[in-house]
C-alpha cells in the first residue's frame, strides 16, 4: 500500500488546470509549424501563424491561450496498492479544478444544472472517470474542453452491414456539418465500437490523445491516416476560410462490440486539444 | 491584401463598402455580448424596454473573456461560436445594429436580416484569445453585471483584426472561400 494525500492531489489538479489552459502541448505547436509551412492559400497561412503567435504569446506571460478555459474533463488511473488519505478522491479532484480557475483568472463556465443555468462560480463540479489499474500510481489527466468544438460532436449507432464505408461516412458528415464553429484547424476524436456510453468515452479518449501519436493496431494507424487525407480533402480550411488545414489530427480509438451493432461517436477539438497529465 | 481601417461607429456608407474576404483592422467603442445577455436584451425589446446601448451603428462582438489578471486591461477574449445568437439577432439588426464579430455559420434569416437592414457579419480568429486581447485598451461593465463573464461590456479597441466573412449583399466567405481553394487544388 502506498498513501497519496488529498492535499497532494488538490495541489496537481490546481496546477494541472492552469498550465493546460496556458501551455500549448508540443505535438500540437509542432504539428501547427508543419501545417504553416505546407499551407499554399494565403489565408489560410496567415491564420496559421497567427496561432502559433497566440500560443506564444499566452505561454511567455501566464494568460489563457482560449477564454472558453472549458469543462474539466478528468481521466484518473488509480493503482490498486494505492491508498488516498485525508478525505475523498472526487472533492480532492474538485478542490484543485476550484482553486485552479478562481486563483489562475481562467474563466467559469459550467452552470449547475443544464435546464436552470445557474453558474457554480468555480467551474466545478469536473467530468470524472476512473480506472483501477495495476500498481501504486496515481495518473491524474487534466483536458479542459471548450464547448465550441463540443457542441459540433455527434455519436451514431450504425449497423454492421454499414462496416468500415459506415464510419468514414459518419466521421465527415461530422467535420462536414461542423465546418467552421469549432475552430478549424480540429483534432478529430473518433470512437468506434463498445455501448452507447463507451463510444463516446472512446471518443473523448481519442480527442484529448496527442497528435504526434498513432492507433497501436496497424490497421487503425492507416484508418487515421486515410481519414486525416480525407478530412483535409474537404477544402474548409482554418477557421473555415478554405485552405488545406481542416484537422491536424485523426485519432480512433475502438473497443470490443456486440454481434448487433457497430457504435461510432464523433468527438471534435479544437487546434489547442488541451490536456495535461501527472503521475503521483 | 489590402488591409482596411475602420472606426466605429458605423455607418450605412462604411458598412456598403465592405466586402467579403476583406481585413479589417477596427478602431474604437464595440459591445460585447453572447446567449444570455443577448436573451436578455431581446426581452428588453419586447418589453419596450431600454437597452445596455443605443444599437445604431454598433457593433457586437460576441465574447466571455477570462477575468483580467492585474495589470491588465482585459482578459483573454477570442470570439464564440455565433450561431446560438442566431434567434435574438434580426431584432438587434432592426434597431441599428451594424456589425457582428463572431466566429462560425449564421442562419439564413440572420442573412436576409443583414441585407435587408445594411449589416455585416466579421470573423475574428477563434482560439487566438491571448492575442485577440491585447487588442482592447480599456473594457467596463455596462449592463448584466450579474452574468460576469457573460455581462454587457464597452471595450475601447485599437486595430481588432477580423476578416469580413458575410457582407451587405449576403456573400459568405464559409461557401466562398473553401470552393475557391478547392479549384487550386
Amino acid at each position: 500500500m502506498r498513501d497519496i494525500t488529498v492535499e497532494k492531489i488538490t495541489d496537481s489538479v490546481k496546477k494541472l488546470c492552469m498550465d493546460a489552459t496556458r501551455f500549448i502541448g508540443d505535438d500540437v505547436l509542432s504539428s501547427l509549424k508543419v501545417a504553416q509551412e505546407g499551407e499554399k492559400w494565403p489565408i489560410a497561412k496567415d491564420i496559421l501563424a497567427d496561432l502559433i503567435t497566440n500560443y506564444e504569446i499566452a505561454a511567455s506571460e501566464n494568460l489563457p491561450m482560449c477564454q472558453d478555459t472549458g469543462m474539466v474533463y478528468c481521466e484518473v488511473e488509480i493503482g490498486q496498492e494505492v491508498h488516498i488519505v485525508g478525505g475523498t478522491l472526487e472533492k480532492a479532484i474538485n478542490d484543485g479544478v476550484a482553486l485552479g480557475y478562481t486563483e489562475g483568472y481562467l474563466r467559469k463556465s459550467v452552470v449547475s444544472d443544464p435546464i436552470e443555468r445557474i453558474n457554480t462560480k468555480n467551474n466545478t463540479p469536473a467530468v470524472i472517470t476512473y480506472k483501477i489499474v495495476e500498481g501504486e500510481n496515481l495518473k491524474i489527466t487534466v483536458a479542459p474542453k471548450g464547448f465550441g468544438s463540443e457542441n459540433m460532436s455527434q455519436l451514431k449507432m450504425l449497423k454492421p452491414s454499414d462496416g468500415l464505408e459506415g464510419v468514414k461516412e459518419f466521421v465527415l458528415k461530422v467535420v462536414k456539418e461542423a465546418g467552421p464553429n469549432p475552430c478549424p484547424p480540429i483534432v478529430v476524436g473518433v470512437g468506434i465500437g463498445g455501448t452507447f456510453d463507451r463510444v463516446a468515452l472512446l471518443a473523448k479518449q481519442a480527442a484529448i490523445r496527442n497528435v504526434d501519436s498513432f492507433n497501436s493496431k496497424p490497421y487503425y494507424e492507416k484508418l487515421e491516416r486515410e481519414l486525416l487525407e480525407s478530412v483535409n480533402a474537404l477544402g474548409i480550411g482554418p477557421q473555415g476560410f478554405g485552405g488545406k488545414t481542416t484537422a491536424l489530427k485523426v485519432n480512433i480509438e475502438i473497443f470490443p462490440t456486440h454481434i448487433a451493432g457497430l457504435p461510432v461517436a464523433v468527438n471534435i477539438n479544437c487546434h489547442a486539444a488541451r490536456h495535461k497529465s501527472v503521475v503521483l | 491584401m489590402e488591409i482596411i481601417k475602420l472606426t466605429t461607429p458605423l455607418t450605412a456608407e462604411k458598412v456598403a463598402n465592405l466586402k467579403t474576404g476583406d481585413k479589417v483592422l477596427i478602431s474604437g467603442v464595440i459591445y460585447t455580448g453572447r446567449d444570455a445577455a443577448h436573451k436578455r436584451m431581446v426581452e428588453q425589446v419586447a418589453k419596450g424596454e431600454k437597452l445596455p446601448f443605443e444599437m445604431e451603428g454598433q457593433i457586437i462582438y460576441y465574447v466571455g473573456p477570462t477575468p483580467t489578471k492585474p495589470g491588465y486591461a482585459f482578459g483573454s477574449g477570442g470570439p464564440t461560436t455565433s450561431y446560438r445568437m442566431d434567434a435574438y439577432t434580426p431584432p438587434l439588426l432592426d434597431l441599428g445594429l451594424k456589425g457582428m464579430i463572431g466566429k462560425g455559420k449564421r442562419e439564413p434569416a440572420v442573412i436576409e436580416s443583414m441585407k435587408k437592414n445594411g449589416a455585416v457579419y466579421f470573423g475574428a480568429i477563434g482560439g487566438a484569445a491571448a492575442l485577440i486581447g491585447k487588442c482592447v485598451k480599456k473594457a467596463e461593465i455596462v449592463a448584466f453585471e450579474d452574468l460576469d463573464s457573460e455581462a454587457v461590456r464597452r471595450l475601447e479597441v485599437e486595430d481588432f483584426p477580423v476578416t469580413v466573412i458575410i457582407d451587405t449583399k449576403g456573400n459568405n466567405l464559409y461557401e466562398i472561400g473553401p470552393a475557391a481553394y478547392l479549384k487550386t487544388v
